[in-house]
């Protein structure tokens, strides 16, 4: 099944027609993006599961993760993930009002979850569990920060989007940014399936 | 064909009904990941499987429901880069866990 859509879809492509539009070539080029992405966080995935117990003396994993707090940056993520899902909806109906509102929400709750990250490196490095400390603690840092940084970079895209669709509105270019914004919004609550999965609980048992 | 022209494009075909569906599946599988761990009346190998069981299908969920991702959208290819990346990261993962255990156990730094 999947080798006849390929082959007719190829035979498509060569005659120019019109379902190959620039917008859906761009989301797709985005998400080969993403593919790469992903790989990056499996190497930092990688690192932190060899580096997990090399505690160097310091601190282990039980002692440091509070998992109420984990549960309460996970629920903001999560809800950011859906509400951007509704300003998606809206823009399919056209509606720019309720794309803009719901932009303005999924903002709030990641900047949410990005302030709580903050707090949560700010006390274990004031408390003297910093990066430095040890190869678990480096590898812990590196995982969860770059994943606190692709949700800070999505935070100024939200707000740069928001402010292109208040002016342009939604035409053939606001509209395949706010798909591959949307792309990487979820993917960024998928990474943190995984972080929260495998670092915190399995960090605390 | 048809199927092809009606949804070509990856991220713009959900409905409120998988948005809704996916946020209520999510909340339970986090719900019941978290709880094993800090309930914490399980077994150490009751509450692993549990942890990563719960992970696999929530991550499953939330590409198809929110991220939309099909056989049909570009012909299939979001699909084989998705699963050739998925390959990718077993070997790395799989193979670095793997490695360095054998490394550390026959150094008996442990």
């Amino acid at each position: 099944m999947a080798t006849d859509t390929l082959s007719n879809h190829d035979a498509h492509a060569h005659d120019g027609h019109e379902h190959h539009d620039p917008g859906a070539m761009k989301v797709f080029g985005f998400w080969i993006y993403l593919m790469s992405d992903l790989v990056i966080f499996g190497t930092l995935f990688a690192t932190f599961g060899v580096l997990s117990q090399a505690t160097a003396g310091g601190p282990t994993s039980q002692e440091i993760f509070e998992l109420p707090f984990v549960l309460v940056e996970t629920f903001l993520l999560l809800v950011s993930s859906f509400t951007f899902g509704l300003a998606v909806l809206a823009q399919n109906a056209g509606d720019r009002g309720a794309v803009l509102k719901w932009l303005a929400v999924t903002f709030l709750l990641g900047f949410g979850f990005v302030a709580m990250e903050i707090y949560e490196f700010h006390h274990l490095i004031v408390e003297g569990y910093g990066p430095d400390r040890s190869a678990f603690l480096s590898a812990f840092f590196t995982l969860v920060g770059t994943h606190g940084l692709h949700v800070s970079v999505g935070l100024l895209w939200i707000a740069i989007m928001f402010f292109q669709i208040s002016k342009r509105g939604l035409d053939s270019v606001t509209k395949p940014r706010m798909l591959c914004l949307s792309l990487f919004w979820h993917f960024l609550d998928i990474v943190w399936i995984c972080v929260f999965s495998f670092v915190y609980l399995f960090g605390a048992l | 064909m048809s199927d092809i022209h009606t949804s070509h494009d990856g991220a713009s075909h959900g409905s409120y009904k998988s948005y809704i569906t996916g946020l209520i599946i999510s909340i339970v599988l986090t719900l019941i990941a978290f709880g094993v761990v800090m309930v914490g009346d399980f077994s150490m190998p009751v509450m692993m499987v549990t942890i990563v069981i719960t992970a696999i299908i929530q991550v499953l969920v939330q590409l198809v429901l929110f991220m939309h991702l099909n056989f049909k959208s570009e012909g299939g290819w979001n699909v084989i880069s998705f699963v050739f990346t998925a390959g990718i990261l077993v070997l790395i993962i799989g193979g670095s866990l793997w490695i360095l255990h054998n490394i550390h156990v026959n150094m008996m730094l442990g």
